[in-house]
Parts: structure tokens; C-alpha cells; sequence
């Protein structure tokens, strides 16, 4: 039955009064009518990108679009532009990059899987720096995967597996040495080679020579491929992101040759790894390159 | 230089990865702005007085990286969807696994 409202009832009371005659402040609710904090009163801002654990977020957005702005240029979700988990604003200094990542964004179906969004990974990485580190303290993790590095630690049974390192790593090796003008070598001591404190200073200050977005980029790569010598190879064109992966694989490959492959593990590995070292390289160029097209007039 | 083939194939591949990511319902992915990046730097960096061109070549690497990218995320998640997207049974189909079934309690459980 429902309730009937009574007449006459008296109004709620209002706001306590103190014993001074002050008003007490409701603080922080600003949907109650007290005052939040120093910024006026606004409604706490939505935001659609929280994932509460165990739900997976629905694309909530129809188009995808950029938009240059002061810092660089944006991404538009409808009409809310993104920010980075930290709350600040995306921007890119690169339009490639941008339009890359917004196609990131568009490509999601129904529900949004961030774990394919490497290059979107990559920017919110560079803006926030949620590790906290400066340019130096970047250029020294990367340059420390040296003293580790996947194509310097070989092996020396199976037979077959050591011949296949040294046929396939011994060039990459060879080609770093030459471009760098470094002593590297290879090892197939526990301890790993033995870098001579040269060779990190000249990688140290190439490194140096890349600006901070480039660097994280580097840096991941770097991590993914447990290869310095590799991802240089990648940063310079040497070889292909496919190579570079096969390469950095390389032990992993020669079991699948002998014993087959899985597919639920081996390939969807590879898979990963390529679409991470390819994002990785792909941020770096993009972040570090300026282009300008000159257009030559033809001579007769 | 790295052995990248013709750009012709790295051009082909993008278009049709581009395809297969794109194309919401009525918006055709010819319209994205990453079509119609890819086909004007394409086109744009066809023509060269040079024979080894160096920013060619640069951006025939970006291109076969971007491709790369492309084409591995979305097998991954070929791979993710049809091998761990599934999630987890309920408790009715994992009593089923081993011919139970739960029972049937009105008031709730415990």
C-alpha cells in the first residue's frame, strides 16, 4: 500500500547551528552543498577509463579523432579527450604517432583490451614516468643488458644449437662492433663476456644523443628482446623487427625445429613479442625523427 | 640495410590490416586517418631521383614495422580468443566435469 503523505508535516531541519552561531562547514561533499576542495564546487568528474577488477571496460566511445593542440596533439574519444592514467592530458609530439594511436583505440570491438594497446602503453609510459627515472638513470639500465646480453651468451652443447648461434649471432655481433667501433665479443662462460668499460661509455653516450620519449621506447625494446646489441640493430635498420625477434628466439626456435611446435604457447609468444618489439620500434622512430619533404624539380 | 623486399607487398599488407582493424558501421575504413596517411606517404615518397634513397628506405621500415604491428596483434588475439578467452567454468559445469550436479537449494546456500 503506498504511503500516504501527511499534510502539515514539519519542514527538516536545517543546517545544525553551533552554540556561536556559526554554521559548521559540510567539507569535501560538493554534491551535499558543502564547499570541496579549493577549486569550487563541480561533481566528481567520470572517469570512464576505471576498471574495476574482474569487468572489462565496454567501448563506450563511437569516434576516434585527433586534434592539434599546445602541447602536441591529442586524441578525442567523442568529444572527452584522453588522459594518461595519472590524469594528464595525451599528448603526442608526433602526428604519425598520434594517428597510430587513435587507430589503436578504433580497433577496439567491444570491449576495450588495453593489452593491445602497446603504442598507447608506450605514451602513457613516457608522460607519466611512473618509475620515476631521469635520462641517466634510463641510459644505465639499457646499456647494463649489455653485460647479459642474449646474443653474447652462447652455449657449447648441443653442438648444433652453438653452430647456430655462431652462424646467426656472429654477424649481428660483428656488424655492432663495426658501426660502433667497439670490442664486444661473445662468451660461453657463466659469467658472460666481459665488457670492456669503453664499450659502455660509447653506448652510453649514443644513447645520449636520444631525447626522453625515444628513450623509453629504447629501453622497452631493450627489455624485450634481452638484447642491447639486438635492438640497436633495430634502431638502425639493420634488420627487421621479424629478424630481430627469430634472433633474439633463437634457442626457442631450434627446440620448436626438433620437437614442433605448440601453438597455444610458442606462437601466441611470438605473436606478443613481435607486436611488443615492433610497437617499441616504432615509438622510437617516431619520437625522434623530423621529417621534411624537399621536392626537387626535375632538370631536363 | 635491412632485407625489407618490395614496398609494393609492405603497401598491399597495411591496406589490408588496416581493413581488418578498422570499419566501424557506416564509417568504411577508407575514411580513417590511417588509410589515408599510408596511401599519401606512399604515394608521396614513390617517385625519387636517387637510386638508393636514404628517406625511402627509412620510411619503407616504418611501414613494414607498423605492418608487423598490426598483423601480430591481431593474430595474438586470434591466438588469446581462441585458446585462453574462455575464462572460467561455473559451478555447475564443473560439477558436470565429473557427473554431479549441484543441488537444488530454495532457501540458499548455508
Amino acid at each position: 500500500m503506498p504511503r500516504q503523505q501527511v499534510r502539515g508535516a514539519p519542514d527538516p531541519p536545517g543546517p545544525p547551528q553551533l552554540p556561536s552561531g556559526r554554521r559548521r562547514r559540510r567539507r569535501g561533499l560538493p554534491w551535499l552543498g558543502g564547499a570541496g576542495p579549493a577549486g569550487g564546487t563541480h561533481p566528481p568528474r567520470w572517469d570512464p577509463l576505471k576498471v574495476t577488477p574482474g569487468q572489462e571496460r565496454k567501448r563506450f566511445y563511437q569516434n576516434v579523432s585527433i586534434s592539434e593542440g599546445e602541447g602536441g596533439f591529442e586524441i578525442n574519444l567523442d568529444h572527452r579527450k584522453l588522459k594518461t592514467p595519472q590524469g594528464k592530458l595525451f599528448t603526442v609530439p608526433s602526428e604519425v604517432l598520434a594517428i597510430a594511436v587513435a587507430t589503436e583505440w578504433d580497433s577496439q570491438k567491444d570491449t576495450i583490451k588495453f593489452y593491445t594497446m602497446h603504442l598507447t602503453t608506450l605514451c602513457n609510459t613516457a608522460l607519466d614516468n611512473p618509475t620515476q627515472r631521469n635520462k641517466m638513470q634510463l641510459i644505465r639500465a639499457a646499456v647494463k643488458f649489455l653485460e647479459t646480453d642474449t646474443v653474447c651468451y652462447r652455449v657449447e652443447e648441443p653442438a648444433a644449437l652453438a653452430e647456430l648461434q655462431r652462424n646467426e649471432w656472429d654477424p649481428v655481433v660483428a656488424w655492432a662492433e663495426k658501426r660502433y667501433n667497439v670490442a664486444i665479443g661473445s662468451s660461453t662462460s657463466i659469467l658472460g663476456p666481459n665488457i670492456p668499460a669503453s664499450t659502455k661509455e660509447t653506448f652510453v653516450s649514443h644513447l645520449a644523443s636520444y631525447n626522453m620519449w625515444a628513450l623509453q621506447g629504447i629501453e622497452y625494446v631493450i627489455t624485450q628482446l634481452k638484447s642491447l646489441i639486438l635492438s640497436m640493430g633495430l634502431i638502425d635498420r639493420h634488420i627487421t623487427v621479424e629478424k630481430a625477434v627469430l634472433l633474439s628466439r633463437l634457442e626457442e626456435e631450434y627446440q620448436i625445429q626438433r620437437w614442433g611446435s605448440v601453438e597455444w604457447a610458442h606462437d601466441y609468444d611470438l605473436c606478443e613479442l613481435r607486436a611488443r618489439t615492433a610497437a617499441g620500434t616504432l615509438f622510437v622512430h617516431l619520437c625522434s625523427e623530423s621529417s621534411t619533404v624537399k621536392h626537387k624539380l626535375l632538370q631536363d | 640495410m635491412a632485407a625489407l623486399g618490395s614496398p609494393l607487398r609492405t603497401l598491399r599488407g597495411l591496406l589490408r590490416e588496416l581493413r581488418y582493424a578498422g570499419g566501424r558501421a557506416g564509417r568504411p575504413y577508407r575514411d580513417t586517418p590511417a588509410y589515408q596517411h599510408v596511401v599519401a606517404a606512399f604515394r608521396a615518397h614513390r617517385v625519387t631521383s636517387e637510386k638508393l634513397c636514404r628517406a625511402q628506405q627509412e620510411l619503407h621500415f616504418q611501414a613494414a614495422t607498423y605492418l608487423c604491428l598490426l598483423r601480430s596483434v591481431r593474430e595474438h588475439g586470434a591466438l588469446h580468443q581462441e585458446y585462453h578467452g574462455k575464462g572460467e567454468r561455473s559451478p555447475e559445469e564443473v560439477a558436470g566435469l565429473v557427473g554431479f550436479r549441484l543441488p537444488q537449494q530454495p532457501g540458499g546456500k548455508g
